[in-house]
Parts: C-alpha cells; structure tokens; sequence
C-alpha cells in the first residue's frame, strides 16, 4: 500500500493526450483557427453580412471591390453580374457548403459504420453481400456516381447531400469492416464474449470505439472533399440552385465575367481552397494524434 | 457431484480435429493442470467448453456438463448468464485482454453491473475491493487509469480482478504467465492460488510450465495433438511418468541436461492437418515406438494412452 510520501499515479486523460499531439503539429493549429474562423463567420452569417445575400442593386452591377479601382465602401468585396453583394453571398454560401459537407459526412458516416460493422461480425453471408454492393459503387468515379443519383433524384440541396453520402458510403464501410476485423481478433474481444457480452453490446461498445481513429481522421477528411463535390455539381448546375447562394453555384455563375470582373469568380475560388485546406491540414494534424503507428514514443 | 465433466469432446475445423476426444473431470475447488506443447489443442478445448467456438469450427461431446448442467443445449442466452458469472477466464496476454478505449475500473464494473447488477456507488465500492484483492495498491487511482498506462503484471491482475468479480465456480487461467516476466510470474501464481484457496474454485491451469503444475496442481493432464495422453495425480505422474510423451516432456526441463553439452529435446513437432499419422498420434517422434504404434491408435486405459505404457521406475533421466 502507498504510503502519504510515495507520489500519487497520475495519469493523463485520453483528451489531454490527444490535444498535446494535435497542438504539436503547428499547420494544423493554424488550419485549426482558421477553419473555426470560417464556420464561425458561417453560424454568424446572419448577423454578419451586411446584405441580404439575394437582394440586387440594380445601379451597383458588377462593382470591384473595396480596395480595387472603381471600388466603393458600401460593398466591401464588390457585387456580382446581378448586383448582389458579394460579401453576403460568401458569408451565406458558407452556411450551404459547411451545412452540406457536414451533413452528408454525418448520412455517409452512420450508415457506413453499420453496415461495415455488420460485414465484420457476419462473415458467412452478409460480409461478401455488402462489400460486393460497395465495390460497385467504388468502381464509378465520386462525381459521376453524384451526377448519376443526381439524375434520378433531381437537383436540389437535399439530393446533393444525398448523392454526396452515397458516394462516400464504401469508404467508410471498408474503413470500419477492416478496422473492426482487426480488433475482433484480440483478445479483449473474446474476454468480452466471455463475461458474457451480446452481439450488439460487442459490436457498439467493446469494438466500435477501437475502430474510431481512423473513422476520424476520415471523416475530416471526406468533409472537405464533399464541399469540393458541392462546388463540382453546382458549378455543373446539377447541384444547389440558384437563388440560393452556395460557392460553387457561385463559381460557375461567373465564369462568363471572368475577363472583365476577376473578383466574382476568383473570391469564391479562394473561399473553397482555404477551407478544403484548412480541413485538409487539421485531418492530417487528427491522424498524428490518433493513429498509434505515427505517435511519437515519449 | 463433479463441477466440470466433459466425454470425447471433439472440436473440428474442417476435417482437421483440434481437439480429438478429450475426456476432463473437475472436482469443485480442485487445480487441474494442462500441459502439452504449442498446438496441441489446450486452449481450444477450454474455449469449446465456454462456447466459443464460431463456425467453421464444429464441436460435438457425448458429455459436456457444468454443475449437472448440459452445456451443449444451453440456449445463447442462458449460455452468456452463465459464462461469466459461474464460469471465467484469464488469458495469456493481459495487454491484448483488456479493451483500450474504457479505464480498467470501469471494465471491471462492467461485469459487476451485467451479471450482479450493481450499481453505482455499489458498484465502484466492489471495484475497488476487487483491485485490493487483486493486491494492487492505489486502487482508487489505478482504477482511472487505461489499460496501456499500466504495466503488463498489473494488467494481468486486473484481468484477475475482472474474472473473479462474480466468484465464478470454475476459473479458467489459459497460460496467465507466459506474458511476464519471472518475478510477476510468482506473484501472479501466488495470486491466482491464494484466491483459488480462498473462494474455493475450480481452477483449470493451462500452461507450458511444468514447474508450476508440478508445484500447485493436485492432478494434471497431459495433452497431444488434441488428445489427453495421460492423467495422473501429482505428483505421482511427474516421478513415474507412464506415457513416452510425458517422460519426453519432463526431460526437456533445462534443469534435468544440468552438465549435458545440448538440452534433452524431443525431435519433430506436433502433427498439423497435413501430416495427421495414422496410427499413435505419437508414433513418427516416440522413442519406444513399434510396429503396432504406426498401424494403429492407442486408447485410454488406466489413464495413458499408449500401448506400451512405462513401467514405473523405467523412465531413464
């Protein structure tokens, strides 16, 4: 037994553990910043924007921005080809991409740990069932699978998320299945089996939560490419519509006026690379705290 | 009545049977001791009593009983009340055991709470209690911390602690030392007897360890290529070995080729699917073999397997 003197165990919690190895990567804290600046100005967008993003000033068509030749103070970032401030429209497309890009993340992530934590647990028949299904979908290209659903469903902001999640659906699915396989051979699994647990209490508690690490970093990951396949099918036209403002409706709706008003097209553009690279660097900043084969041994 | 009877149990993987008829009794509170090589099925058949084997492994018995209970027509349901409760396991590798997302408290309050329900306060109450029994000292603490911020001995008594949270009436302890290093494997032995001792449990030893068996147990059984060779008490069968596999065994003891030039090793290793002789199992490695060995198998009289059984006091060292 310890005695007053002998130094109490203390040792670090999961949470802490991992902020030290995501602040250790310095890129990612900055991505970090600046995509929490992002999102945040998108939650805020409302609030923020000093227009209604469809209101059009007929009298303002095509205005520069601020700074640039011909530029006004009344709009900060210029206005489009219908005299809509930019500025507004960027702030709300931001709420429309962020929003899309979480919530098919979220449609492709649930399903995706399910049927991959089935395929795990059930290896006579449902295993090779559904990943034979996921294999076919893996076998299109991301956004021609989008273009594909897209079709039947029609365009709209519901059906791109949808079209989004199906396509990112096989790599989570793969991610989870190949994940869960590797844990189920350990022995804690058994241990559990034989304390009695049941097959759901298994998957869920015991197995799941070893599986989540990569699952993660993944998820980080596919959300920058979802806003990316956002952008794609709404510069296609097939993905949000217009009024609705979203960055790469946006990007596609100037491409007429890229010559004579750079700014329409080139802001938006900005908008899409700074928080696909902002997400891109904080998944890679999640894998270093997360995956156990890059820690660093202290 | 026995707490353990198990007849020509059999477990196959395909046509491969890994386990070939093993018949086991265990008295309530008694130590019965497994040894036999890498392979030669030990684990598998403790794993086909808890049920645990999943297709394509098949296990058939004439006999699989626990406390007068038939364990091969337990519905899943009350298989998994029992296992866990009444029946409980310790495993080799305690690092690998233990699940590392949860703190080990809570692990072990998990089966507190499923098999006993208890909860809360009561529950953390016998958490702790648990660990001291276990001989871990700071349990409060301890008990917060995850399985890879503690070490490999203190691990394997968590492990320990979670498998007798229920005071199982048999405990299975498949290889609990082979992890560890030499001074925790005492510990860890003393533990597992002195906890035996006190709740009065069946405790069925897996090991490659002869030492200890030879010290603890009060019977053993020998096991090759799926079957059990010899039964004996100990330690009569350590002293007057009657099967060759035995004798070959207890000879590669290191201490028994003290002054030799190479230790004392039985050649070859245990038959796999492939090459499954047709006759003793034994056969194509034992010394003593003879015509009848190749031709055909030998079965269980007197507790050896063997149709040329040593004559006590033959056995050369």
């Amino acid at each position: 037994m310890s005695t007053a003197t002998e130094a109490m165990p203390d040792y670090p919690r999961p949470f802490k553990a991992f902020w030290q190895g995501f602040a250790a990567n310095r890129g990612a804290l900055a991505a970090l910043l600046l995509f929490a600046l992002i999102a945040t100005a998108a939650l805020l967008a409302p609030w923020l924007s000093p227009y209604d993003p469809i209101e059009q000033f007929r009298d303002h068509m095509l205005t520069a921005p601020a700074w640039a030749a011909g530029g006004s103070r009344q709009f900060l970032l210029g206005t489009d080809e219908l005299g809509r401030d930019m500025l507004s429209r960027l702030l709300h497309g931001g709420r429309v991409s962020l929003g899309i890009g979480l919530a098919s993340v979220l449609l492709s992530l649930l399903p995706g740990v399910m049927l991959g934590l089935l395929a795990a647990f059930h290896q006579q028949w449902l295993s090779p069932a559904i990943m034979r299904v996921m294999d076919i979908l893996l076998a299109l290209p991301g956004l021609l699978l989008a273009i594909c659903v897209i079709t039947i469903l029609g365009p709209g902001l519901v059906n791109t998320v949808i079209a989004i999640a199906i396509g990112a659906l096989p790599g989570y699915t793969r991610l989870t299945r190949a994940a869960a396989l590797a844990e189920i051979g350990k022995d804690y699994v058994t241990a559990s089996r034989i304390a009695g647990a049941g097959s759901l209490r298994l998957m869920f508690i015991t197995v799941l939560p070893n599986c989540m690490a990569p699952l993660i970093v993944n998820a980080s990951l596919s959300f920058s490419t979802a806003i990316l396949e956002t952008a794609g099918l709404g510069f296609l036209g097939l993905g949000v519509q217009a009024p609705l403002p979203e960055w790469g409706t946006m990007l596609s709706a100037a491409r007429d006026y890229i010559e004579r008003a750079p700014w329409v097209i080139t802001l938006p553009g900005l908008t899409i690379l700074a928080s696909v690279l902002a997400i891109n660097l904080m998944g890679d900043g999640l894998r270093d705290a997360l995956d156990p084969k890059l820690k660093k041994i202290s | 009545m026995a707490l353990l009877k198990i007849k020509n149990l059999r477990v196959e993987f395909g046509s491969f049977p890994a386990v070939d008829g093993i018949d086991l009794t265990l008295e309530a509170g008694e130590l019965l001791g497994i040894v036999g090589e890498s392979g030669s099925g030990k684990s598998v058949a403790m794993l086909a009593v808890m049920g645990l084997i999943e297709a394509p492994g098949k296990v058939s018995a004439d006999l699989l009983e626990f406390q007068g209970m038939d364990l091969l027509r337990l519905t899943p349901k009350q298989r998994r009340q029992l296992v866990g409760r009444d029946i409980a396991m310790v495993f080799q590798d305690a690092q690998t055991s233990l699940n590392p997302s949860y703190t080990v408290g809570y692990q072990i309050e998990e089966s507190l709470r499923a098999h006993l329900g208890l909860r809360g306060a009561a529950a953390r109450q016998r958490m702790l209690e648990l660990l001291d029994l276990v001989e871990i000292p700071d349990a409060a603490s301890r008990a917060s911390a995850y399985p890879h911020q503690l070490s490999g001995g203190m691990n394997q008594r968590v492990m320990i602690a979670m498998a007798i949270a229920c005071s199982p009436k048999l405990l299975i302890a498949d290889e609990p030392t082979t992890a560890l290093d030499v001074t925790i494997q005492a510990q860890i032995m003393d533990l597992l007897l002195r906890l035996q001792r006190e709740q009065g449990m069946g405790l069925v030893m897996i090991t490659h360890d002869l030492a200890v068996v030879a010290e603890m147990a009060q019977r053993v059984a020998v096991m090759y290529a799926g079957q059990v060779v010899e039964t004996g008490a100990v330690p009569g069968l350590f002293d007057a070995p009657r099967h060759p596999y035995t004798e070959a065994l207890l000879a590669a003891i290191p201490e028994h080729s003290r002054g030799a030039r190479r230790l004392r090793a039985l050649p070859g290793i245990v038959p796999g699917a492939q090459d499954r002789p047709s006759g003793c199992l034994l056969a194509p490695r034992c010394a003593y073999a003879q015509a009848q060995c190749l031709s055909s198998r030998p079965a269980v009289s007197d507790g050896v397997r063997c149709f040329f059984p040593l004559a006590p006091g033959s056995a050369h060292d």
